[in-house]
């Protein structure tokens, strides 16, 4: 009887789940929503521990693409010391060229020229602070918003035509464009918002579509005669007003813009809007729990609309960040791949904006350190993408964290603890 | 074959789950295991099936220790369990059901021999007189025969203990009556049968020992001869009353009056049949009815949540029907959904959202669209004391309460604002007797203050205690309206589909 498989096997294997101080109420759903849930919530722990693996591997990678330790490796037992300096120098070059590109460039002559990496980490960060926040805020209310790219586009395309087809005087021309940016993006959202709400068609699906319908919408657009810049066959609009655009927050040694305090205005009203307004109420409501929501009195498609336009808006400000400062002429690749690290972005921020701030920082000092990586330490620019695609890697599998540094369950700690 | 238990411990991390547990299993007895949800039953029987080790103690039958592995060498040694949720094939018929995971073969091909299961479920079907057909497919069986089809399946295996897993959750009182009166058949014949269960009434009906568990501890063994006080009382751990203690109703006017409501889903299907009742203020109406009799969708079409086919039903003299849920319930209904955890909470916010969550947007909750934390916190903290919600604070999540206390914040919000009419459904499902004993009591002095209380209780035993009128729900239909003092049997018949009172008679 031994070899057979006793059937009640998989129930009673079922039944410790719900364990002895365990209540029942603390099991968790559907196992899609699960996933969702670990990947969207992760500690604050397996996030930094993501973080540390990704370099840690990088490294490793950093060493391949390496030509002195890869011809020091065949004579490691004879000499040792050269592979081990090879090492030194590949790795510890990498990251130092890392740290001048995007922090502190200690051998530059001038302050400003110190701190001008720096600058130009927060100036990457900035459209990826908007998107990610978009992006997050569906995230808590539970809409897996990939639209952000799109959103993006349209919003930047918006702005644009504000930008250069009215000439108004600076302040309000500006916030004209910038509202023009969030229409936009608004816009976009309330496509799949609607589709959701009123057919059920899911989010994940209607927006990677929508992606494509924006970027081929702004192809054609800029075909036309009144978005093209005068004299130029190439698909691009006319450069935007100076007065449509952002200041230089610092004077123009700096890249820095006034989009960067926009974001970040953003980031704490987002804050403001989940935590301490009766709409975030509804939105985190119906994300964590629908059917509850719903029997409470929420009107759930409402909800999800809105949700949808409020994401939309602030992907849409995301392109005000190119548009009306370091990109002043609509092209196709405006948004580049901004909307796509902006889902890393707010997976590494946990959704929430504090979070949301710091991981586009550091998105930001990766895609800043970019060129300096390239020439001052001969690295490949992809092993700025490879570093970016690790980290994802290790937080949408916060089990592989855990047994790489050896960290208990919490499901288990929260268990005990009941 | 005897079965005992020594000492088993069973420890997660500080807390003690199983605290040297002794247990002696005879042949031929029924012996049953009583104790609260989270005292520690479950726990023991996954230790006694091989999936928890445990820290001290052993496990011995015919007085030889035994070590299982897994649940695998417990049935091999001749355990086995039946769970309260069945274990079944839906598409596949009961032969193949009871032969699944011991699969036969026969001839060259080694083609399955379906017609040796189909001899075994003949043959123990007709030893017990189970009365069930190979042949019939799992998913059209009533409950009651699934469960007898999960018994042929442990016997099927030559148990000598069956153990049987709160059996009588799903089951009406005749099909009750059945499984007891198989057990008292399975008992002659030798086979040890453990109860676990929580329901007194059965407990005395049969048990020839009763084990009492409290906390993970053997608190106590009783005879059946004790009364339900005295089972009670050792399973809380102090005295308990067990009737609920309530004066008499004084109906007022109709508040809620539904005419004709009728439900079809979009598959044609009719869960609501013309359903006509009323219920006056201060008088409690208790629903009762096996599960699936249509009761969700009556309570959902009252919310608002589902949209009725025809008929529609007033709340004080306006049409709730049709309304969106926001609207009826600021008409003055209160409502205790059927699943707490699905529809009654978010358990990932904290027991003060969840206080809020139908007030958020109401003074002094918020204003003007901007929430009040301190608002919200000292409300949450008065209702933490008023309803005896157990938490160090009201900032830990929903989902870390026990059932009780989830059940506590549920009540704690819906009563917190004036009601005219109150919908509980089950209210007291998977929670213990000590928080039974105080949300009877709440749900009482709200029909006191006035309103009209509408209960959906698939528990006997709570919709006699609570109701001042009990309306009978079969396939969609009430089939009768009778006084509380109605009796078991005639209810029970009116359950089964007996279509008024004097037929049932």
């Amino acid at each position: 009887m031994s070899d057979e498989t006793p059937p009640p096997a998989p129930s009673v294997a079922a039944a410790t789940a719900a364990e002895p101080p365990v209540k029942k109420e603390l099991r968790e759903r559907p196992e899609t929503r699960t996933v969702f849930r670990e990947i969207v919530e992760s500690s604050w722990l397996v996030i930094v521990l993501a973080v540390v693996a990704s370099l840690l591997i990088s490294s490793v990678l950093i060493l391949m693409a390496n030509t002195e330790f890869r011809e020091a490796l065949p004579y490691f037992f004879s000499r040792p010391s050269d592979t081990f300096g090879a090492i030194g120098d590949a790795v510890g070059g990498a990251y130092s060229a890392l740290w001048q590109g995007a922090v502190f460039n200690a051998g530059a002559g001038s302050f400003s020229g110190k701190i001008a990496p720096f600058m130009q980490t927060l100036t990457q960060a900035t459209p990826l602070i908007f998107a990610g926040l978009g992006i997050g805020l569906g995230f808590r209310a539970g809409m897996f918003n990939i639209g952000a790219q799109g959103q993006l586009l349209i919003g930047a395309t918006l702005g644009a035509m504000v930008g250069f087809l009215w000439h108004l005087p600076f302040p309000l021309h500006l916030l004209l464009a910038v509202i023009g940016c969030a229409v936009g993006g608004a816009m976009w959202g309330f496509i799949p918002g609607f589709l959701k709400a009123k057919t059920g068609a899911h989010e994940v699906i209607t927006t990677i579509m929508l992606n494509y319908v924006a970027l081929n919408l702004v192809g054609w657009l800029l075909t036309l005669e009144f978005m093209q810049r005068p004299g130029s066959d190439n698909p691009q609009s006319p450069v935007l007003d100076s007065s449509a655009q952002f200041p230089k927050l610092f004077g123009s040694q700096f890249a820095l813009h006034w989009g960067f305090l926009l974001a970040l205005g953003a980031a704490w009203f987002t804050w403001w809007l989940m935590e301490r307004s009766t709409l975030g109420f509804q939105f985190r409501a119906v994300g964590a729990n629908a059917s509850a929501a719903k029997t409470a009195g929420m009107r759930v498609p409402v909800v999800t609309i809105l949700v949808m336009v409020v994401a939309g808006a602030l992907s849409g400000l995301g392109g005000s960040a190119q548009i009306l400062a370091t990109q002043p002429s609509l092209t196709i690749g405006i948004a580049g791949s901004i909307g796509f690290d902006a889902i890393t972005v707010a997976l590494l921020g946990s959704s929430r904006p504090v979070g949301i701030v710091l991981a586009a920082t550091l998105f930001g000092g990766l895609k800043a350190a970019g060129p300096t990586l390239q020439v001052q330490a001969g690295l490949p620019i992809d092993i700025v993408l490879v570093i970016q695609s690790l980290i994802v890697l290790f937080i949408a599998a916060p089990p592989l964290v855990r047994f790489l540094f050896r960290l208990p369950n919490p499901r288990f700690v929260k268990e005990v603890a009941a | 074959m005897k079965l005992e238990l020594r000492g088993i411990t069973k420890r997660f991390g500080d807390f003690t789950a199983n605290d040297s547990i002794d247990l002696l299993i005879e042949p031929g007895t029924v012996h049953a295991l009583l104790g609260e949800n989270g005292a520690g039953k479950s726990t023991l029987m996954n230790v006694l099936f091989g999936l928890y080790d445990p820290d001290e103690g052993e496990i011995l039958i015919d007085d030889k220790a035994v070590d299982f592995d897994g649940p695998g060498d417990a049935m091999a040694a001749g355990i086995a369990m039946v769970h309260q949720h069945f274990m079944l094939v839906h598409p596949f018929t009961v032969a193949e059901n009871v032969m699944l995971g011991h699969e036969q073969v026969k001839g060259p091909f080694k083609l399955l021999d379906i017609d040796a299961a189909r001899e075994k479920v003949r043959e123990i079907s007709s030893r017990f007189g189970f009365n069930v057909d190979p042949d019939a497919v799992i998913e059209d069986l009533p409950v009651g025969a699934q469960q007898r089809v999960e018994i042929i399946k442990a016997l099927s295996q030559k148990a000598e203990v069956l153990i049987l897993d709160e059996p009588t959750a799903v089951l009406t009182p005749q099909e009750t009556d059945e499984l007891l009166e198989i057990v008292r058949q399975l008992r002659d014949s030798g086979t040890a049968v453990v109860l676990i269960t929580h329901k007194l009434r059965e407990v005395q009906a049969i048990a020839d020992t009763i084990t009492v568990i409290r906390r993970g501890k053997v608190v106590g063994t009783a005879l059946p001869t004790a009364t339900r006080e005295e089972l009670a009382s050792l399973m809380v751990g102090r005295a308990v009353t067990m009737t609920v203690d309530k004066a008499p109703a004084e109906p007022k006017d109709v508040i809620l009056d539904v005419k004709g409501l009728s439900v079809v889903d979009e598959y044609g299907v009719a869960h609501l049949k013309n359903v006509s009742f009323d219920v006056r203020g201060g008088e409690i109406l208790a629903i009762a009815g096996v599960q699936g009799n249509g009761q969700t969708e009556l309570t959902e079409a009252l919310l608002g949540a589902v949209t009725p086919t025809s008929g529609k039903a007033t709340l004080d003299g306006k049409v709730i029907t049709g309304l969106p849920i926001a609207d009826v319930l600021e008409a003055g209904l209160g409502f205790v959904p059927e699943d707490r955890t699905e529809d009654g909470l978010v358990a990932n916010f904290t027991i003060a959202n969840n206080l809020i969550l139908d007030v958020y947007d109401k003074e002094p909750y918020s204003k003007r669209g901007v929430l009040r934390p301190k608002v919200i916190e000292d409300e949450g903290n008065k209702h933490r004391e008023q309803f005896d919600i157990r938490t160090p604070s009201i900032f830990n999540t929903a989902g870390s309460l026990s059932g009780g206390n989830q059940q506590k914040v549920v009540l704690a919000r819906e009563l917190s604002r004036p009601l005219k009419l109150l919908i509980a459904s089950n209210p007291t499902r998977g929670l213990d007797v000590g928080s039974i004993e105080f949300v009877h009591k709440r749900i009482i002095e709200e029909r006191d203050s006035g309103a009209a209380v509408l209960i959906v209780s698939s528990e006997l035993d709570e919709v006699v205690a609570l109701a001042d009128r009990i309306a009978v729900m079969y396939h969609g239909q009430i089939v009768g309206i009778v006084p509380p003092d109605t009796d078991r049997d005639t209810l029970g018949l009116m359950m089964a589909g007996a279509s008024t009172e004097e037929d049932a008679a």
